[in-house]
């Protein structure tokens, strides 16, 4: 709408004054998130091409607890509620993805209640929360069901090559099998090693919801790096640190594990790109998340190696989330210059 | 003359630059209007005192305010005529300031200023002069030339850095200068060298501004004599234009923290400055004018103008044909770093680079959450700080804690709030802070 020069004195604007910058990026934390619910999108799809229909189900199950909990606590607690800028999706997501996919379908019910109640909410909400969701909505459902969530795997539908034969562990994850049978049994039952890495790298083997596909999974998080949502250090850090000490100690003499086979079996490409890299529960900046990384890795292949369970991932990440304060603490960026003199 | 694309290594951002709006417009003249209002504070330090009282006459570039000692800058009439008064006016801060009210007589004309050779003349005379001029550092903080070009004794300054990176978006005054005036502001340059004693400058300019790096190189290489003149093509990135930053891009050298330039032997003088000097000293003409980009997609006519010191914002609009319907927010200065102010009764001043006119769209006034510790303004800051705990320490109510985080080094870019997805007012934060904590 024109206006003539002598009204614009008069005009009543409607003028905001705030402080400057008066630019802002078109970033926010609304597309990040769903950023990230698409990027979880492709491994979903796969899981359900593998292991059938279940996948779908308790993905929406899990989605749909995590986000009615977030709303049902905000209101309970009196604050505004957040329910679309997905981040109680991802959270639902990702722990729907550390499931089997045999296990009851109201199991992530609860997981999702423990995940953004007294994970999240409790804490204060998004930002606040010390120890990432969905891990502990797992632990807590491992620590509950613990058949169930160790041992209702389903066996993939569809083998890339020759189905494998039917047998007492045919739907034993490789990890099970590596950590009570050994690696040569691993080889027995799926083939010689070239076999082993091209399926293990596309996901057809038995294992979480939405671990399997490390192809799909990489092609995500490449992305998220490509945007700048992510960066290299923690992911790269654990992944190398999962790998060489898998190398060094997995096998039955020193350097004689399989450095590819530990990083493409259980969740370790999951965690590394997706759980690790929690803006809220992993440090700020660079020489942090290095850190943060390598010991994720290295308490995750502890665990493997020596622990109770056949996978760590879950756990390293969740011991490293409490450190991320003192992480941050202990290193920061480096000052532009120090002060004349020194720093007093 | 050479050309390397250099920038500085440490954080930065790349907010969208928006100059095709202003660039291509050569500088006009905007007309004076019937009333000027003159602050008599336009600078970095004390107010000037008047030197008329009401109903004097006065002639375009007759002092109208001065000091005795002490950090100020002289004021000058912008054009001839009456004054109205000495009273107080509203300055872009936001702050009541002393100020004359002219009316302007347009019988009496503008002054003829003619160039006369400075060659021969002392540097103590070039000084003077850019004293009497009431020079002031025309980027925006307005630090009073005179006293920056007089650094201390134990100084040992090097090297003169022209300052043509004008990284803020919008803004092109600069690059304006460079390009229609290319000539006058070396030989600003080689005057200030005069009055420093140094044989290095380097003039460092952005790529986004070609046609000025290209002006620019052409007059540097018609240059004869012992001054050594580099024009320098920066990787345009924000703030480049900061003062640590664009030494630290062009020399290799840091400024250390609290320290000032000359501490590693450097002065910085913006190309708008630069200009200056070479009219004060060649054509002995005071500073009451300077070139301002109105801009925004908010003014119907986006352009470069030459604009008196004391005409009123609503003046220019109205000469630009006026604003539309979506005006959301007026800015004095870039967007980085200007300053919105509630109204156009507002006197352009020395100090004032742009004038910026801003729809919904150009700003974003999505409220602010949590902090997610994304980590993002710690990639942004140029300083190396940390805004996001500096942030959370002012909501969490321990401002006066946020010293062990360098708050005083902050120079207020906004690069963390540009990029902090969660919208946070971090210089807002950090404003608080720094006046709360303790140095």
């Amino acid at each position: 709408m024109e206006e003539t020069p002598e009204t614009i004195l008069e005009r009543k604007m409607p003028l905001s004054v705030s402080v400057s910058p008066h630019v802002r990026s078109k970033e926010s934390v609304e597309k990040i998130m769903w950023t990230v619910v698409v990027c979880l999108i492709p491994p979903l799809i796969w899981s359900v091409y593998q292991f059938g229909i279940r996948s779908l189900l308790l993905t929406l199950i899990s989605v749909l607890s995590c986000v009615a909990t977030e709303y049902v606590s905000q209101k309970g607690l009196k604050r505004p509620i957040t329910i679309k800028d997905g981040s109680a999706v991802i959270t639902g997501m990702l722990l729907a993805y550390t499931i089997p996919p045999g296990v009851p379908l109201w199991t992530p019910i609860l997981g999702g209640v423990v995940a953004i109640y007294i994970t999240k909410q409790l804490m204060g909400g998004l930002g606040y929360n010390i120890f990432n969701p969905a891990l502990i909505g797992r632990a807590f459902m491992v620590a509950t069901f613990p058949v169930a969530m160790t041992s209702a795997w389903v066996r993939p539908e569809h083998y890339f090559t020759s189905p494998p034969p039917v047998d007492a562990i045919s739907s034993a994850t490789p990890l099970y099998i590596i950590k009570h049978y050994g690696l040569p049994a691993l080889f027995e039952r799926y083939g010689d090693l070239w076999k082993v890495y091209f399926d293990f790298f596309f996901g057809s083997m038995p294992g979480c919801i939405g671990e399997t596909s490390h192809f799909l999974l990489i092609l995500g998080g490449l992305y998220l790096l490509y945007k700048g949502y992510i960066s290299w250090h923690i992911p790269v850090s654990m992944i190398v640190t999962v790998g060489l000490l898998s190398w060094i100690l997995g096998g039955d003499g020193l350097f004689q594990g399989d450095p590819i086979i530990a990083v493409l079996t259980g969740g370790v490409i999951l965690g590394a790109f997706f759980m690790a890299t929690d803006y809220v529960t992993s440090p700020n900046w660079a020489t942090g998340k290095i850190i943060f990384g390598v010991g994720a890795g290295a308490l995750t292949v502890l665990i493997r190696l020596k622990g109770g369970y056949p996978e760590g991932v879950c756990y390293a990440i969740l011991l490293m989330n409490p450190l991320v304060p003192a992480l941050d603490n202990w290193f920061r960026p480096k000052r532009f210059a120090p002060p004349k003199g020194g720093v007093k | 003359m050479q050309q390397i694309e250099t920038t500085f290594p440490k954080g930065g951002v790349h907010p969208p630059e928006r100059k095709e709006l202003s660039e291509r417009s050569t500088i006009e003249v905007l007309p004076t209007p019937e009333e000027l209002v003159i602050p008599l504070i336009q600078h970095f330090g004390a107010p000037a005192k008047p030197t008329v009282v009401k109903n004097d006459m006065v002639v375009q570039g007759d002092l109208i305010g001065t000091y005795e000692t002490g950090l100020c800058a002289k004021v000058h009439a912008s054009a001839s005529g009456k004054v109205k008064g000495v009273e107080r006016c509203l300055n872009p801060l936001g702050n009541k300031v002393p100020a004359i009210f002219l009316e302007v007589d347009f019988q009496k004309g503008e002054r003829d200023y003619t160039p006369q050779p400075w060659e021969s003349l002392e540097a103590s005379e070039l000084l003077r002069r850019v004293e009497g001029a009431g020079i002031v550092g025309m980027g925006g903080a307005g630090f009073p030339t005179h006293i920056k070009l007089s650094p201390p004794k134990e100084a040992r300054v090097d090297t003169l850095i022209l300052n043509g990176a004008e990284c803020e978006p919008y803004l092109t005054t600069d690059q304006a200068l460079m390009r229609e005036k290319a000539r006058e502001v070396l030989e600003g340059a080689r005057i200030i060298m005069r009055i420093l004693g140094v044989g290095r400058c380097l003039v460092g300019i952005e790529e986004n501004k070609p046609d000025a790096i290209g002006r620019m190189i052409e007059e540097a290489s018609a240059l004869k004599g012992a001054e050594e003149i580099e024009v320098i093509r920066l990787k345009t990135k924000y703030p480049q234009g900061s003062e640590k930053q664009l030494i630290q891009a062009l020399t290799g050298r840091k400024v250390p923290a609290f320290g000032l330039p000359f501490d590693v032997g450097v002065v910085v003088q913006n190309v708008a400055t630069t200009y200056a000097v070479y009219e004060a000293c060649v054509l002995q003409k005071p500073l009451f004018e300077r070139v301002v980009t109105v801009s925004g997609r908010a003014i119907k006519r986006p352009a470069n103008l030459l604009v008196k010191v004391g005409t009123k914002i609503s003046h220019i609009a109205q000469y630009l044909g006026g604003v539309t319907e979506g005006l959301r927010r007026i800015v004095i200065g870039g967007p980085m770093m200007g300053f919105s102010v509630p109204t156009m009764d507002l006197p352009v001043t020395k100090t004032t680079s742009g004038i910026l006119f801003l729809t919904e769209e150009e700003i974003d006034e999505r409220p602010h959450r949590a902090c997610i510790r994304c980590g993002f303004c710690l990639e942004a800051c140029p300083m190396g700080l940390m805004p996001n705990e500096i942030g959370i320490y002012v909501e969490a109510g321990k401002a006066s804690d946020t010293g062990e985080f360098g708050v005083f080094e902050c120079f207020e870019c906004g690069s963390c709030a540009y990029v902090c997805p969660a919208k946070r007012p971090l210089v807002q934060f950090i404003r608080f802070a720094k006046s709360k904590a303790k140095r």
